[in-house]
């Protein structure tokens, strides 16, 4: 069909439109009052029930258009957001996100729906919404209680207001529809109530208000001096206001406007069959993601005009221009052996164009780690649920910039890294409070250029890691002996967890142990020329720090010759080069040895390892690379130094496989592919 | 391409191997290459001779010679790399010479032989007669696989 043509922007675009769903279900959860929100989540499933209608995809559609309709009640106000609505509706996401992704992998996008679309049915005929029915009770004296909520220390303020006999006002403002500038109008208000007293309170907050995240109403929260009547009065003056509604708080109506929401959690806790009353108020998390992300990402979509470019064209492009770095290298060549004026000049100058060409091409293939953190709220937010604890994921440094192919190999271990903080790091409730922790749980989620690297580190207050434990562990498992467990640092015991057949929890839960540990982490990063550090303080948390190159497709290496043979040795395991008298190589337990600098490394041959057709070992003297793995280190022989290079790092293809010792290929000048060296696996 | 014309017409490219024809299908065919230089990678099976730079995709490198168990013979002007491309997959494959490019009808190819020289039958998933002249129909699923 020509829809095929359509299907791979309809997936991506279904994706984004989840994505959105997802964030902006949270945001509700957290504002259940916040009507903008609830709008954005109907356009976006409003769009994707149009466009998996025009694909085909019936369940899709069909799903959507329930999940709209309960959308469209909320927005009217016809039903009000509970935990138990915002389950199921998520619910629904899931469902969505499956049919999604079996599309994308070639599906059909089939899924029975039938359940979730009852329960969704249900839900919008207020059948299942027993606070609905509370929230019709209280409705005749809705005016009297406030609909704003106050967090600990907005009551305090207000308490004292009271104290000290000033009045606190709830000012409900409404804009007329038509108006242009509502952000002025808002500053206009903000204005003249800051005239009048003191602003403790706005919903939605301020800087929403400022972007004009918000429809026609909202609410601000004033202490005064001055009278209802003449705060309505100047309210009412700036332009464009539609009505100035005035509530008059007082100390009872702050009580029961408590109360209230506390009635309202402990019916939606009824709901939950399962779970207990107490359970589900101690549940709700807490989902902060950093303010500063989210302004950025704000200011992203307004600013920046992008297009959508599939990532196989970009290597396309890159493959290309390495093409042109090649004849460059050839151009530079005979330029220098004409030796002719123009033709230097011009050569020189296509050579630095090219130069800045590349750097742009590198750059189009970043991304922010935005795009891989962004599902962490949503998957912390159900895990702290089925865990029972109370924990808060704070985000840091969303907008730090990876290459492409890096970002699609990094989501599942750090999947496996926050579960791992959750389910093993961070105590429950009780243990917290025995332990005079706070009761709630911070994990800290972090990113970060440093030179050449970009890191992200996952940090915990939980536990810590039991180094006896650990050790005991590893030594019954066979991984180490007891005698050199005792001789370990920290850092080397807490490096076991992630030696393969390990691991430490005693039952083996849902959440993390599923049977893929730790070691499937650690070799992923090391598969992406990364690295993995953990540290810990037993009783106050972990940190684990992952390292990754900034990008993988360009890195710097050191040519080496063999036989003709050219082999390029990356950089960053390089520690120095040297060379070595041959009566300085040392016989040690079958193993030739060299003295380098007080340490005792391990000789390597490269011409045995990598079998060079013929051997000319002659010299007294050997050209030696010393590598690093980690804190060990290793010897490579090898025939010459040619020099160091920016090389683009090519893999050998699938057909190839695994090849012992070798990592990849790249391109050299004179186009000939040269192999890169796999130091990881040349040290034991 | 209606289904009932590729059934009875199908386009391969012929190429020699000491002294007899092979075709493959023309669509596994990306492009034939004259030699270039082949950077020998170590420790993988004797009839991966490397791989070449295939502008500028590094591309594995098969001697057909080595894989069919053929005697081996120095390269000349008339060596081909034959790029094909199957399930993903881009392997050169080094052939004698590479010298036509032929339509056979369906009825021309015979099911696989019971033997057939030295090669491995699994490889052969047909022989076709054309006049004097007699191809061998090679199974490229076979051929690329690990042994």
């Amino acid at each position: 069909m020509e829809m095929s043509q359509y299907l791979e922007v309809f997936i991506e675009e279904s994706k984004e439109h989840l994505q959105n769903c997802n964030e902006q279900l949270l945001e509700l959860e957290k504002n259940p009052q916040d009507l903008k929100v609830v709008n954005e989540i109907f356009r976006s499933a409003h769009t994707l029930k149009g466009m998996s209608a025009t694909m085909g995809y019936e369940d899709l559609a069909n799903l959507t258009h329930q999940m709209e309709n309960v959308l469209d009640a909320i927005r009217n106000e016809k039903i009000a957001v509970s935990t138990s609505v915002m389950d199921i509706v998520f619910l629904a996401v899931d469902d969505l996100e499956d049919m999604i992704t079996s599309i994308a992998n070639g599906g059909e996008g089939k899924k029975d729906v039938s359940t979730i679309v009852e329960q969704l049915k249900r839900i919008e005929n207020g059948e299942v919404d027993l606070p609905e029915l509370i929230k019709d009770e209280t409705d005749d004296s809705k005016e009297l209680i406030s609909s704003v909520s106050y967090d600990e220390y907005e009551s305090a303020i207000i308490k004292q207001s009271f104290e000290q006999d000033y009045q606190v006002f709830e000012v409900s403002i409404r804009l007329r529809e038509d108006c242009v500038l509502k952000a002025a109008r808002v500053y206009m208000v903000f204005e003249v109530l800051e005239k009048m007293g003191e602003i403790i309170k706005s919903t939605p907050p301020a800087e929403q208000l400022e972007e004009e995240k918000f429809d026609i109403d909202f609410h601000v929260t004033v202490v005064t001096k001055e009278k209802a009547e003449s705060v309505e009065e100047l309210v009412m003056k700036v332009s464009e206001v539609e009505n100035v509604k005035i509530l008059s708080l007082s100390a009872l109506s702050l009580e029961s406007s408590k109360q209230q929401q506390e009635t309202a959690a402990t019916l939606d806790a009824a709901l939950e069959t399962s779970v207990s009353t107490e359970e589900v108020k101690m549940d709700l998390p807490a989902i902060n993601a950093s303010a500063s992300s989210e302004k950025d990402t704000n200011k992203g979509t307004v600013q920046n005009k992008t297009i959508r470019v599939n990532i196989e064209r970009l290597d396309i492009l890159m493959n290309l221009f390495e093409e042109l770095v090649i004849d460059r290298g050839r151009l530079e060549q005979i330029s220098k052996e004409l030796n002719h004026g123009e033709l230097n000049e011009t050569v020189e100058r296509m050579s630095r164009i090219s130069g800045d060409l590349q750097n742009i091409i590198l750059n189009m293939r970043m991304v922010p780690v935005e795009t891989v953190f962004n599902r962490f709220p949503r998957m912390v937010r159900q895990l702290t649920r089925d865990l029972k604890k109370k924990i808060v994921l704070n985000i840091e440094g969303a907008e730090t910039e990876l290459d492409r192919t890096v970002i699609d190999e990094i989501g599942d271990p750090l999947v496996h890294l926050l579960r791992n903080a959750m389910d093993h790091g961070i105590e429950t409730p009780e243990v917290r409070m025995a332990k005079g922790k706070p009761e709630e749980g911070q994990v800290e989620l972090r990113a970060y250029h440093s030179g050449n690297y970009v890191f992200i580190e996952i940090e915990d207050d939980g536990a810590g890691i039991n180094r006896d434990r650990v050790l005991e562990k590893a030594v019954s498992k066979g991984i180490i002996t007891k005698e050199t467990g005792d001789s370990m640092s920290n850092q080397q015991v807490f490096e076991l967890i992630m030696a393969s057949g390990f691991s430490t929890a005693e039952t083996i839960s849902d959440i993390s142990g599923r049977g893929v540990g730790l070691d499937v982490v650690k070799t992923t990063i090391e598969s992406l020329g990364g690295s993995i550090t953990i540290d810990s303080i037993e009783g106050q948390g972990s940190r684990f720090s992952i390292q990754l190159p900034l990008t993988l497709s360009i890195i710097s290496v050191m040519l080496v010759e063999m036989e003709k043979e050219k082999f390029a040795i990356p950089l960053s395991s390089i520690i120095e080069t040297a060379l070595v008298h041959k009566d300085d190589i040392l016989n040690a337990h079958n193993q030739k040895v060299i003295d380098f600098r007080g340490k005792v490394v391990p000789i390597i041959f490269l011409h045995e390892v990598f079998g060079a057709p013929s051997v000319s070992l002659n010299d007294d003297v050997y050209s030696v690379v010393i590598v690093r793995k980690g804190d060990k280190m290793a010897a490579l022989v090898v025939d010459s130094f040619i020099g160091q290079q920016e090389v683009v790092l090519k893999s050998l293809g699938d057909y190839l496989g695994d090849v012992f010792a070798i990592s990849g290929a790249t391109i050299l000048g004179d186009g000939q592919v040269a192999l890169i060296v796999d130091c990881n696996a040349l040290i034991k | 391409m209606t289904v009932e014309s590729m059934t009875q017409e199908m386009k391969v490219i012929v190429f020699q191997l000491v002294d007899k024809e092979y075709a493959i299908p023309v669509n596994n065919v990306q492009s034939i290459e004259k030699l270039i230089h082949i950077t020998r990678v170590p420790r993988v099976s004797s009839y991966i001779k490397g791989v070449i730079n295939l502008r500028g995709v590094v591309t594995p490198i098969v001697d057909l010679r080595k894989r069919f168990n053929l005697e081996e013979s120095m390269y000349d002007d008339r060596t081909r790399i034959i790029i094909v491309s199957d399930k993903g997959r881009e392997v050169g494959l080094i052939v004698d010479s590479a010298n036509d490019v032929l339509d056979l009808s369906a009825d021309s190819i015979e099911p696989q032989p019971e033997v057939v020289g030295s090669i491995e039958t699994d490889f052969i998933s047909g022989i076709a007669k054309l006049e004097r002249r007699l191809l061998t129909l090679l199974h490229l699923d076979k051929v690329l696989e690990e042994n």
